[in-house]
């Protein structure tokens, strides 16, 4: 079938505008409900993404780790899976990279940063890979699993900065001891930190050049070669792809392993690049904003790229929005749940806006029917 | 084979066998000399006890709410945000009540705990069955919604006056030990091991029971036998809801008294999990529920005794982590009920 660059784009594109759209109304509404006024704060939420030179680079700094963890949340789905770790895995991406970076010093900085990177990933693939591994061979689902290692990762993180003190515990391996009571690490070493594009007051720095690549590569992993094939085929139909002689399990294994790295790049990238340190507030919900991402990007590298961007825009003008008219910062998470539901029901839009579906269109994300075997 | 032959699965053996151990070491610890020992009593004490029934209580009732949702066909993963949902509910109406006297205000709180806990129970039937989304997402849908409203909603400043208190049962709470377990508890708690029962009847030994097993084990022919199938689904999902709602609004009305952003906690997956490793059973349930309870209790009794040289971190990871070893252990010995997570579409219609 012939259809036009330009028409299918404007296909894949339709409902998710739609989606932000309405959310975005529906949120006014809420707002107007409970008494804050949408239009002053959309306008302090625009201007907090676009308004200026600063507003842009907090939209971009913003945009970086999600990305990632929406790529590693969408690389999951490829192959069938739910990964809803991603906030774990970015944490221990984070201690990880956080570990090497303190130390080592001397190291010029050109061994010093890939391998504080490096770091950083294994930390996430490990922490990805576990539920995959558990998933295949004790048919543990792996939703559930990594939904308690976010927790286990949280705490753990929290153990390795602990400053000690309450009922004579000792403080963590990793804690600043000239932070005081402050649970923090130190700041990583400066041959460790990835360097900036545009210094401060800016703060842009090259972790999101780093982030575009990685789609680039994710899209050509996933559309351009027979890993990724093999990878979607799983997704699509298991056993399909078990009769075609696939190696299921291993692919299982791999696609979550594949998404812990990409989740543990992002809290390395955030924390190397910007954040300089581990303090248990940065790790936030980036974890759960990749599965809006991911859903709102169709699961497609550019996609996802391009939903970081409207996801990470939100975030950076939150701050603005509540600081300008005064309505809670939190009201964006509301938003993005509307966004989630409504591109992940896209027969909501389509009921709601009468667009007709396209003959050739697939609809349904189907992720489980069950929680024991596949 | 009906499903309640599969009752004595190996789950649900272990975790009853379990709470029966429980229950022998308490009493032999708590009225004789071993309570000496402070492992002992960290391990098997009144407290302890006390800790793991009050922890349970929320896991029973969000397992309930999985397993009437899970029967009937319809995975429920929104839980946790149909809890925080419940519990941000009762608080809002608990405070706007506290000029009441305090029954009719905790009363208040439960009912909306129920209300608002049945409404996120339709909009999961609703989004997934009438819009057809994947039921996993749509479950990540309210859960996100539910964290998103409480705190935009949340008035830090507010507080809420008054719990529910402990009503004692004459004669059965001067048995010793057990009797101060079981017997002197708030009503929310009496409520959850009463649906235990009610629910395994309902389930198991009514029409509608049989009726809500069928749709969810085999759509089409509990269809062609006449029943509606997605009726018994938004039923059973908004029941459901209310469940979960009320497990928040124990958290609020009973257990801790005031709401905090996300005091859920992780409880909505806990119940879960307890769900599956209780073989969608209630009472499998509720012993895997204890299960669970018991872990979090462990944690706040060792750190009470001060007892353990191992940082508290890791012992808050005991509940996470058993129930990863749980899930990892026992799944593949279960069987969910065959046509979760699918929609069922009435044969040759399309839209």
């Amino acid at each position: 079938m012939n259809i036009p660059v330009w028409r299918r784009l404007g296909r894949a594109i339709l409902i998710p505008v739609l989606a932000l759209l309405t959310a975005l109304a529906i949120g006014a509404l809420v707002m107007a409900i409970f008494g804050d006024d949408p239009v002053r704060a959309y306008q302090g939420l625009f201007s907090g993404a676009f308004g200026n030179g600063r507003a842009w680079s907090t939209t971009i700094r913003k945009m970086t780790p999600l990305i990632l963890t929406g790529l590693s949340v969408a690389v999951a789905f490829k192959a069938g899976l739910f990964n809803i770790g991603a906030s774990g895995q970015f944490i221990i991406g984070t201690i990880c990279s956080v570990a090497v970076g303190i130390h080592f010093e001397g190291l010029p900085a050109f061994v010093h940063l890939p391998l504080a990177i490096a770091a950083g990933i294994a930390g996430g693939t490990l922490w990805g890979a576990l539920p995959g591994l558990l998933k295949v061979y004790t048919g543990a689902h792996e939703v559930i699993v990594t939904i308690m290692l976010n927790y286990v990762a949280s705490l753990f993180a929290g153990w390795t900065v602990y400053a000690g003190g309450t009922q004579g515990q000792q403080p963590g391996p990793l804690w600043d001891p000239t932070a005081g009571a402050i649970s923090e690490t130190p700041d990583v070493l400066a041959s460790a930190q990835i360097p900036w594009i545009v210094g401060p007051p800016y703060r842009v720095h090259w972790g999101v050049v780093l982030a575009l690549l990685v789609a680039v590569v994710m899209w050509w992993l996933i559309y351009r070669t027979t890993v990724g094939f093999e990878l979607r085929t799983v997704g699509q139909n298991a056993r399909a792809a078990r009769y075609a002689g696939m190696r299921v399990n291993g692919m299982i294994i791999l696609a979550m392993a594949l998404a812990g790295a990409l989740a543990g790049l992002a809290g390395t990238i955030e924390t190397l690049g910007l954040n300089h340190k581990f303090a248990p507030e940065f790790s936030g919900a980036v974890g759960f904003d990749g599965i809006t991402v991911a859903l709102l990007g169709q699961t497609h590298p550019l996609g996802v790229v391009l939903s970081a961007f409207m996801l990470g825009a939100l975030d950076a003008g939150a701050a603005r929005m509540q600081f300008e008219s005064g309505v809670a910062a939190d009201i964006i998470q509301v938003i993005q749940a509307l966004v989630l539901a409504f591109v992940a029901a896209p027969t909501l839009i389509r009921t709601l806006y009468r667009v007709r579906r396209a003959p050739d269109e697939v609809e349904t994300t189907t992720l489980t029917t069950g929680w024991a075997g596949r | 084979m009906g499903r309640t032959g599969q009752f004595w699965k190996t789950s649900s053996i272990i975790s009853m066998a379990f709470a029966l151990f429980l229950v022998v070491m308490a009493i032999l610890v708590n009225t004789t000399s071993l309570n000496q020992q402070v492992w002992l009593r960290v391990l098997f004490g009144v407290s302890a006890l006390n800790f793991t029934l009050r922890a349970s209580v929320p896991l029973i009732l969000g397992a309930l709410s999985g397993i009437l949702c899970e029967r009937s066909g319809i995975i429920n993963i929104g839980i946790e945000g149909m809890m925080l949902a419940g519990a941000f509910a009762a608080f809002v109406a608990k405070v706007a009540t506290n000029s009441w006297p305090l029954p009719a205000s905790l009363a208040v709180g439960v009912a909306t705990a129920l209300l608002v806990g049945g409404l996120m129970g339709l909009l999961h039937a609703l989004l997934s069955i009438r819009f057809r989304m994947d039921q996993i997402i749509s479950g990540t849908v309210i859960i996100i919604l539910a964290a998103g409203f409480s705190a935009y909603l949340f008035d830090r400043s507010a507080v809420a006056e008054g719990k529910f208190g402990p009503v004692r049962i004459p004669l059965l709470a001067d048995i010793p030990v057990l009797g101060s377990v079981l017997f002197e508890n708030p009503p929310i708690t009496y409520l959850a091991l009463l649906l235990v029962v009610v629910i395994h009847v309902a389930l198991f030994h009514t029409r509608w029971g049989l009726r809500t097993r069928a749709v969810g084990e085999h759509p089409r022919a509990a269809d062609t036998v006449g029943i509606n199938v997605n009726r018994y689904r938004y039923v059973n999902t908004v029941l459901g809801g209310m469940l979960a709602g009320l497990a928040g609004g124990f958290l609020v009305l009973e257990a801790v008294g005031q709401f905090q952003e996300g005091m859920t906690a992780g409880r909505g997956f806990i119940s879960l999990a307890a769900m599956i490793f209780g073989n969608w059973n209630p009472f499998g349930a509720l012993g895997a529920a204890t299960l669970f309870g018991y872990t979090q209790a462990l944690q706040n009794e060792l750190l009470l005794a001060g007892v353990t040289q191992v940082p508290r971190q890791f012992i808050s990871m005991l509940p996470y982590v058993v129930t990863i070893v749980a899930v990892s252990g026992f799944v593949g010995r279960v069987r969910p009920p065959a046509a979760e997570g699918k929609v069922y579409e009435t044969e040759g219609s399309s839209e």
